[in-house]
């Protein structure tokens, strides 16, 4: 078996059994560690695949910042497993039926012919000065622009959205103004007053 | 009688026993560096506050990292009540884990280098982002309040600043036309004036004050706070374990200096190129700029009173982020029309 056959193997095995364990997990913190390590796995089959941008992308954008995130709220929860567990009965049938629904989905996409191995072709080895980054550029900057630029300002706008939905001003808080609080002088906040002293000795 | 043993090895043994004796040409001067750097900074800030510093072990006290590792070895690791056993013990090598492997890709002259891969900078700041696992999970896994504050207040300001930081590497990458570290330094070639430190020099002062933020250093240590939540994220680690900590600290600011000197200041270029023998490219100055970043971190440490919180997020996100943008633009308006000097 050549080295990467065996690596991929490794990293494919790993990925399987960490994305089994973010769904098994009773833990949502355990879970959401095993979500990192299905990503980092997962961007080691993108290094195999030459697709180092991608690769490097995932680990910096998902494991870095999204993730921390996630974490970051997860470890503020209070988890009540039985809590967890009540509404498991009545809620069963509808998640079964949605996961069945996403299976057939993709199974219907994956076997189609559109997607068959003889319709890919081999991936091509390229050498060792090969710019997977460049590459990606190139065409993201020349051929696909207008969708770039479009998904661009798609997501720009959902930024400004979510700002604008939970910016609100509420007249009970109060809100520290820097500018005000560096241009506060010493005779803003002391004062100093002569007086005789009033005991005598 | 060596070298027909050699011959006798598979390829494959050959290269891997190579990159390994690399591997270890990197990570034992890196150790003692970082053993050493302790000890300065115990030093410097001493000579800073007019005291001596430690001098008791070995001459001077030049032996006092020997101690203080040996004493750290030998302690009890105590597990906290109830903590996470297994996320416990990994948090540590977690941290330190992205501090070394960072070293892959550091030129440290033309030739020197483990790893000569095409996207270097995107490497580093992947492995940098991912440093801050080991204070979130060891928050976490310590079952302590003010473990999980620290690793909270630590979270979100390795997550802050790293967006500055990034932006700044972006500029440093359109200005030298490569994500490769060793061709960033080749385009910095010239002299003192042509690094990048001057027409960058917005994403320098960005860069460099974030990865001080990045590294939970003073005045950015709330993360440790010890006036306020006794030392954060590492309170409950001892012996080894805290020790492992330590190391994940003052490697990664070795390597944000190494970082400095290799985007903004020519890394292994001379500053009085064109003149022999001191005009030559050398490691010495690689090191020696390296170094000057190094007792940076030490100076500002012993100079400036701890930020408050909110004053952290507010630096990151509404002072360093619009600067960053803007000097990005004008960045990328200079390589357009190709600036004289630099960009020509």
């Amino acid at each position: 078996m050549a080295f990467d056959t065996l690596v991929f193997y490794v990293f494919a095995a790993v990925l399987v059994f960490a994305a089994l364990r973010v769904v098994t997990c009773r833990n949502p913190v355990h879970a959401a560690l095993f979500l990192v390590l299905a990503f980092l796995n997962s961007a080691g089959l993108w290094l195999l695949l030459e697709a180092e941008f991608l690769a490097m992308t995932l680990v910096l954008v998902y494991v870095g910042a999204v993730m921390v995130l996630f974490l970051f709220v997860v470890m503020m929860l209070d988890v009540n497993l039985t809590e967890m567990r009540a509404g498991m009965r009545r809620f069963a049938p509808l998640g079964l039926g949605v996961g069945v629904l996403l299976l057939v989905e993709m199974a219907l996409i994956v076997r189609s012919s559109a997607f068959s191995a003889d319709q890919v072709g081999d991936p091509v080895r390229h050498a060792a000065d090969y710019s997977n980054t460049k590459a990606l550029g190139s065409v993201l900057y020349t051929d696909y622009v207008y969708a770039f630029e479009i998904a661009a300002v798609i997501l720009l706008l959902a930024i400004i959205a979510a700002i604008a939905l939970t910016l609100r001003k509420r007249p009970e808080t109060r809100y520290q103004d820097p500018a005000r609080q560096v241009s506060v002088r010493r005779e803003d906040r002391v004062r100093l007053i002569k007086m005789p002293a009033e005991k005598r000795g | 009688m060596i070298e027909s043993l050699w011959g006798v090895l598979p390829e494959a043994l050959q290269t891997t026993v190579i990159i390994v004796a690399k591997i270890v040409a990197i990570m034992v001067p890196l150790m003692l560096t970082v053993a050493y750097y302790t000890l300065a900074e115990r030093k410097v800030i001493g000579f800073m506050q007019v005291r001596i510093g430690p001098n008791r072990v070995g001459p001077r006290g030049l032996l006092q990292p020997i101690a203080d590792a040996l004493k750290l070895m030998f302690k009890e690791i105590i597990l906290p009540t109830n903590a996470n056993r297994f996320l416990f013990i990994i948090a540590p090598v977690l941290s330190i884990t992205p501090a070394l492997a960072a070293w892959a890709v550091i030129p440290f002259n033309e030739t020197w280098v483990l790893a000569d891969i095409d996207a270097s900078i995107l490497y580093i700041l992947a492995l940098t982002s991912f440093g801050v696992y080991g204070v979130i999970i060891a928050g976490w896994a310590s079952n302590s309040k003010y473990a999980l504050l620290g690793a909270m207040r630590s979270a979100a300001q390795m997550v802050s600043y790293e967006i500055a930081m990034g932006f700044a590497l972006v500029g440093v990458l359109i200005a030298g036309g490569s994500l490769n570290l060793g061709d960033i330094v080749q385009a910095q070639s010239g002299s003192i004036l042509h690094w990048f430190w001057l027409p960058l020099f917005p994403l320098l002062m960005v860069y460099l004050i974030s990865g001080i933020a990045e590294t939970n250093r003073a005045p950015f240590d709330v993360a440790e706070g010890e006036s306020e939540i006794v030392a954060g994220f590492h309170v409950e680690y001892s012996g080894m374990t805290f020790a492992v900590f330590f190391l994940a600290e003052y490697a990664n600011m070795i390597l944000i200096a190494a970082l400095t000197a290799i985007m903004f200041f020519g890394g292994w270029l001379s500053p009085f190129q064109g003149i022999p023998l001191l005009g030559e490219p050398s490691l010495f100055w690689f090191l020696l700029k390296t170094a000057f970043f190094m007792f940076c971190f030490l100076w500002f440490r012993a100079t400036f009173p701890r930020y408050r919180y909110d004053q952290i997020m507010r630096l990151g996100w509404k002072v360093f982020i619009p600067i960053t943008i803007v000097w990005l633009l004008v960045v990328a308006l200079a390589v357009v029309v190709e600036l004289p000097w630099w960009f020509d």
